[in-house]
């Protein structure tokens, strides 16, 4: 099977003064192409750590992690950049988007800094075309301070899948947003799962780790339960679902 | 490719912030602006104090006497009786180097003509090479001759202000000129010189032959001082050592005794005197380059608060993979960017001040592309010097904990 996650006895050790704390204590996990895992677990059980050398932002004090059979975990900064650049998707509770940057070139970022010279034909019609997976076709000119919470997050997205990642990395995506827009976001994470891309998210929400085919729960930096999802939530439906009891109550027409 | 989009992320970046960019740049302008400026306006002086120097003419030796070398005989200069018409002569026999000589005599005289009548601190007796040796044309009438100097005759050649002071708008040629009561004819008009470096009015002359000075209007029969012509420039230095030569055996002077006469070269004159403008040139320049460091400075500290404002910024670039030599190229071309733009307002600024100041004033002023060309490259490279510090620092962040921060 084609493994794009393969951990093996990842530790991450902070040293601050006498104090010696182990955020992550010997995780070995294999994730496999095209699954939707969701890391779970109470704050300060490492599931961000984790997800922040899953997404190439650190490194692991000692373990092997390889991503898509490389070996990341011996990559200097510039190449661990270079991985980021090109295998991966990130998306941040907070958006992460560039102010006074309109949506499209937040879209755009990462293929600035691509390796290869990329026509400004072509990064234009790639931004232009994230835009459209993540529905926000005629938002291109939009500053995020024009779009709303939800919105931010799809620009984010976008910027996320424009260099084609094989993996597509969500800390907390849905922490900053309500539930109508966490629906939407969750629908759009399955459309891309759908067509492939694997999606490995951090939440602390049980409904929302529900959209998800896996869970991983994590204590004190270890983890204690790896299940596959028995009643899977679908994001269309729960949509429609919340639109009915939101007519019911007349909140919407 | 990469660098032409770290190019543009800068310029968006400084376009975004014009104010600021603008303020930032201000200490790099008056910097630049001052010191080109001011080295200008030293230039200018030193470029006018050898042009009048060079009014006294060309490949010229001036012998005085008297010695007034430092730690000398000090037997005053000029009137110490210890030059005399028979040295000059010597001179012009023995030695083949020197094309002209004007013994010269010096003293003050009332003029009178007419009921108009003046009075002038420059007399001046010299042969008929005095105006060949000087460069100084006429602009009316002529000089005077070899005869005129054999035979003492009462000719004179009188500078524009006599000319102006004594017969107004009247033609000055063969009319009467007393000159201590002697009348003299004057037969020439010298062209103006205007003021000289010590400010005297250099038009206020009277010029006679040596001769007719020394035996009708002075009464002495020495010379103070001589002006001596070589034929091109490299003579000077041999021909000055046959002249201290020659004197020195006319006059008797064996070492440890000192020489009762001083030579000068024209070249030496104007060494000293613009070796003071050099000076004063160079502290002025530095003065105001002390501005352009602190203009450096005003650069560093406004890119690191750049830095720090835009760290989640930085650290969006590197989660999405720049590397930290895109993050600091950026920054870098900020900090040249701002400094440079400076620089180049500066040159501007400078060469608008200096041409201000020397109009308000009526200095001369000189700008060199020198100082053009090297403030402007002193800019580019304090945009490098200040801006690699907070450029460092910003490449140098962990994606992390910069994306956490607030």
């Amino acid at each position: 099977m084609n493994k794009v996650v393969n951990l093996t006895d990842i530790k991450k050790i902070y040293t601050t003064g006498e104090v010696e704390v182990r955020a992550v204590n010997g995780v070995s996990l294999d994730i496999i192409k095209g699954e939707f895992v969701a890391f779970m677990g109470a704050s300060g059980s490492g599931k961000s750590t984790i997800m922040n050398i899953l997404g190439c932002l650190d490194r692991p004090t000692s373990g092997t992690y390889l991503l898509d059979g490389i070996n990341v975990s011996s990559l200097n900064r510039d190449e661990l950049a270079d991985v980021r650049n090109q295998k991966i998707g990130f998306v941040f509770q907070s958006f992460n988007l560039l102010s006074r940057t309109s949506a499209l070139e937040n879209v755009e970022l990462p293929l600035f800094y691509a390796r290869r010279h990329i026509a400004a034909r072509e990064v234009k019609e790639r931004g232009e075309q994230a835009l459209e997976i993540v529905g926000l076709t005629g938002r291109a000119g939009h500053h995020p301070s024009q779009l709303s919470g939800g919105q931010q997050q799809r620009v984010a997205i976008a910027r996320a899948l424009i260099n084609n990642p094989d993996v597509i990395f969500a800390d907390e995506a849905t922490g900053n947003l309500d539930t109508k827009t966490s629906i939407e976001i969750m629908g759009v994470f399955q459309k891309l799962n759908e067509k492939g891309i694997t999606i490995i998210m951090v939440t602390h929400e049980l409904d929302i780790a529900r959209y998800a085919t896996r869970n991983i729960i994590m204590r004190d930096g270890r983890v204690i339960s790896d299940e596959p999802v028995l009643s899977r939530l679908n994001a269309v439906e729960e949509m429609l679902k919340l639109n009915d009891a939101e007519r019911a109550v007349q909140l919407a027409p | 490719m990469r660098l032409s989009n770290t190019v543009m992320i800068s310029f968006r970046a400084l376009r975004r912030n014009k104010m600021r960019s603008l303020l930032t740049t201000l200490g790099i302008i008056i910097g630049v602006g001052a010191v080109i400026a001011l080295v200008s306006i030293g230039n200018g002086a030193k470029t006018q104090i050898k042009a009048q120097i060079a009014t006294l003419g060309e490949n010229v030796i001036l012998v005085f006497a008297g010695n007034f070398s430092p730690g000398g005989v000090h037997s005053g200069w000029m009137g110490a009786g210890t030059l005399m018409v028979a040295d000059a002569d010597a001179i012009r026999r023995e030695i083949p180097k020197v094309v002209a000589i004007s013994p010269e005599v010096r003293s003050g005289a009332q003029l009178v003509s007419g009921n108009s009548n003046w009075w002038t601190g420059n007399l001046l007796g010299e042969s008929q090479d005095y105006f060949n040796i000087r460069e100084w044309p006429l602009i009316a009438g002529g000089g005077f001759s070899e005869q005129d100097v054999r035979t003492e005759n009462k000719v004179a050649v009188i500078g524009k202000t006599i000319a102006t002071q004594i017969y107004g708008e009247e033609n000055p040629i063969g009319k009467i000129l007393r000159i201590k009561n002697v009348p003299f004819i004057v037969t020439g008009v010298l062209s103006p010189k205007g003021l000289s470096l010590q400010g005297s009015d250099q038009d206020d002359i009277v010029v006679v032959p040596y001769t007719s000075a020394m035996k009708r209007l002075i009464g002495k029969s020495t010379l103070g001082s001589m002006n001596i012509q070589v034929g091109k420039e490299s003579d000077l230095a041999p021909a000055q050592n046959e002249i201290i030569a020659l004197l020195r055996q006319r006059h008797k002077i064996i070492p440890p005794k000192e020489d009762d006469f001083t030579v000068r070269n024209l070249e030496e004159i104007t060494k000293v005197a613009t070796a003071q403008t050099t000076v004063m040139t160079f502290l002025l320049g530095s003065a105001a380059g002390v501005s352009l460091l602190v203009g450096g400075i005003g650069i560093m500290n406004i890119m690191l608060v750049s830095v720090t404002e835009r760290t989640r910024e930085i650290g969006i670039r590197i989660a999405v993979g720049a590397h930290g030599r895109d993050i600091m190229l950026q920054f870098l071309i900020e900090a040249v960017t701002l400094s440079c733009m400076g620089g180049l307002l500066g040159i501007f600024a400078g060469i608008g001040a200096a041409w201000t100041i020397s109009y308000m004033n009526g200095w001369p002023s000189y700008i060199s592309m020198e100082s053009i060309l090297g403030s402007f490259l002193i800019s580019a490279g304090i945009g490098i010097l200040f801006g690699s510090f907070p450029a460092h620092k910003a490449s140098q962040l962990d994606p992390i904990v910069a994306l956490r921060y607030e």
